[in-house]
């Protein structure tokens, strides 16, 4: 927001690329990610054991699912803030149709079909009416869970057939869940968009220069309009698994959700303001929570006061990096 | 003409008058003066904010840890009397604006000197800030017969005919119109929002701006933290959960410009009135309260294609702004 005066410096010569890589962010980020690992298995006693492991990554996988679209979006330079509600949305929908007996695939079908919806809904006043995207979410944040909140009033839906829990409970192999399998087949789906193909090159653009993107050709608009869509469906698999690993839905869940995952993207790399930042860094930001919190729940910290760390994680993550270009540009002058 | 009857603000009115009419058709008791007085009291400590709020908007930034710091603050001055049930209540009420304004002097520095996005700042702090309640507290309530009578009763106080929480909303209301209006403060603060670039050419620092805006708010919402504990003389880790969100919404259904520079006082009262009106009016009308998220929700989303329908018309456009699309 503030426009801090830039001077552009030209370098003599270029970094190699070892050492580019070994400067990233990302290579620190998976730095701390080995350390927190180090530090945790001394900190307590039950933390190297391949079952509980597998549980901790329950922490991670639903937000990291989401966290890769909003990655784009936050690359493209729009946010959406209403994924946890469309979570609660799409649960209702769910257990709503449970109710009028819908087996498996329909309530599947139902879970991403509301979450497109309402990823449509959020792209079309983002884009159409070209309305900012975090006041907007902030509305249908309010407005999705508003509508679980009429559906369920303080009640619940219970009673999911035993083969939608698959998905949140499920084993592909020995500890090795569903989860984590939709978890690795859509990072790499995202690290392909974002990194190989022109989609993901148009995005990076309109994140640097929206008006040099619209020039050059590309559809501003429309390219948005289908992240909104990929952020919309994330949420719907999100909300299948989390309702499929509950096993209940209340319109309060996946509550302060949204938080979580803007966290895991700033934590992964990506500019805030658009322009930068990788998928591979996102992947091991998700790591890094679901370490963190894992390891601080063994040692019996409660859920509110992990949330401390999280939220001065995401304020460090950002800080840091500036205090340090300070003082060295303090140490050049 | 627009100069001197604000569109806005009188469409804005003109709804909360046809909403009060449509109620009154069927529930003429809801207009009588005293429960539009009880309406005003219950909505206070939203105006309160909206206008701490519309400050920090109005700078480009925006402010998601109200409700927490509200809540920490609430704490905090239900601790210390009950620690010390002999502490006067204008020193409760300046502890408790000092440590409002202290953390927003936090958030403050924060988007002033490391220049981070203040959406991510106030998301950090309002984490920080729910957690720290815990941690003090230990999760434990603070419940009414362990405050002092002088503590609870402040708020309910009737001056005039009105309790003294309502006189807060008015002072800070004619305050806030004094101080945007005829101060320097006020006009730097538009002039920050409208055009960061010229508002550095004209002399005003743009970050300082936006760290007093941050320091205003907080200050705000230290106050209603102190008037929401001892109103419903209740003090736990989740009071006013998710009510930033509501704040938000009174400054944008008042027509304050997201992208800062456009707003007025009277908006954002306004804006905070139609909720406050619509809150209290669902039980008369006999729709369940779980209405009410939703109903908000709309009410943004509604504004905010309003606002920037009406925005589009107004002038004619010179040089296309390069940096509104930044």
């Amino acid at each position: 927001m503030t426009d801090a005066t830039q001077t552009r410096h030209v370098p003599d010569r270029l970094n190699s690329r070892a050492a580019r890589i070994f400067k990233s962010w990302e290579a620190l980020l998976l730095a701390v990610a080995i350390a927190i690992f180090v530090i945790n298995s001394f900190a307590s006693p039950y933390f190297l054991s391949a079952w509980n492991l597998s549980d901790a990554t329950f922490n991670f996988t639903e937000k990291a699912m989401i966290a890769f679209a909003m990655a784009l979006l936050i690359i493209s330079g729009e946010i959406d803030l209403s994924v946890a509600s469309i979570i609660a949305l799409a649960s209702t929908a769910m257990g709503l149709a449970l109710q009028y007996g819908a087996g498996t695939p329909e309530l599947v079908i139902i879970g991403l079909t509301v979450g497109v919806l309402c990823g449509a809904f959020n792209g079309f006043f983002v884009t159409v009416l070209g309305l900012p995207s975090i006041v907007v979410t902030i509305g249908t944040m309010s407005l999705f869970r508003g509508i679980s909140f009429i559906i369920l009033g303080d009640d619940a839906f219970r009673g999911y057939p035993s083969s939608f829990s698959w998905f949140g409970q499920g084993y592909i192999y020995w500890v090795f869940t569903v989860e984590m399998l939709l978890f690795v087949i859509i990072a790499i789906i995202y690290g392909v968009l974002l990194h190989k193909t022109n989609f993901g090159r148009a995005v990076y653009a309109i994140g640097n220069n929206p008006t040099g993107a619209l020039f050059s050709g590309i559809r501003v608009q429309r390219v948005k309009f289908v992240l909104f869509l990929l952020t919309g469906l994330m949420s719907g698999i999100a909300a299948i698994c989390l309702t499929s690993r509950l096993g209940s839905t209340r319109p309060s869940i996946a509550t302060g959700m949204e938080l979580e995952v803007v966290t895991m993207v700033v934590l992964g790399g990506v500019n805030i303001l658009g322009g930068s930042g990788t998928i591979p860094g996102v992947v091991i930001a998700a790591f890094v929570m679901g370490l963190v919190t894992f390891g601080l729940g063994l040692l019996n910290v409660p859920g509110i006061v992990m949330s401390i760390f999280i939220g001065l994680l995401l304020i460090g993550v950002i800080a840091l990096p500036r205090l340090w270009a300070m003082a060295s540009a303090r140490r050049k002058s | 003409m627009t100069r001197f009857i604000p569109v806005r603000e009188t469409i804005l009115g003109g709804a909360i008058l046809v909403l009060l009419l449509l109620i009154s058709s069927r529930f003429a008791g809801f207009v009588a003066p005293s429960n539009l007085a009880n309406v005003f009291n219950d909505t206070a400590p939203l105006i309160i904010l909206a206008l701490g709020q519309m400050v920090v908007i109005l700078t480009r930034c925006i402010d998601l840890s109200v409700a927490a710091n509200l809540a920490l603050t609430g704490m905090a001055v239900a601790m210390i009397n009950v620690a010390m049930p002999g502490l006067p209540i204008p020193v409760i009420i300046a502890i408790a604006v000092l440590l409002g304004a202290i953390m927003g002097a936090i958030n403050g520095v924060l988007v002033w000197k490391l220049a981070i996005p203040p959406i991510v700042v106030t998301l950090g702090t309002m984490t920080i800030f729910r957690g720290i309640i815990f941690l003090i507290s230990d999760g434990k309530w603070v419940n009414s017969h362990e405050m002092s009578p002088a503590f609870t009763d402040f708020p309910r106080m009737v001056l005039l005919g009105l309790p003294v929480l309502s006189w807060a909303a008015i002072i800070t209301i004619i305050l806030f119109g004094i101080m945007m209006a005829r101060t320097q403060f006020g006009r730097s603060i538009f002039a920050v929002g409208g055009n960061p670039h010229a508002a550095v050419y004209t002399g005003i620092d743009v970050g300082r701006t936006q760290f007093w805006a941050f320091v205003v708010s907080g200050a705000l919402a230290g106050l209603t933290g102190y008037l929401w504990v001892s109103r419903f003389a209740v003090a736990y880790v989740d009071i006013a959960g998710g009510f930033e969100l509501e704040v938000v919404a009174a400054c944008v259904i008042g027509g304050i410009s997201i992208a800062g520079g456009v707003g007025s006082v009277g908006g954002a009262v306004l804006g905070a009135i139609f909720l406050g009106v619509v809150k209290n009016a669902l039980p008369v009308v006999n729709i369940s309260p779980f209405w009410q998220l939703a109903i908000s929700g709309s009410a943004i989303l509604i504004a905010v294609a309003f606002n920037a329908r009406a925005g589009r018309t107004k002038g004619r456009i010179i040089l296309k702004e390069a940096e509104a699309t930044q």
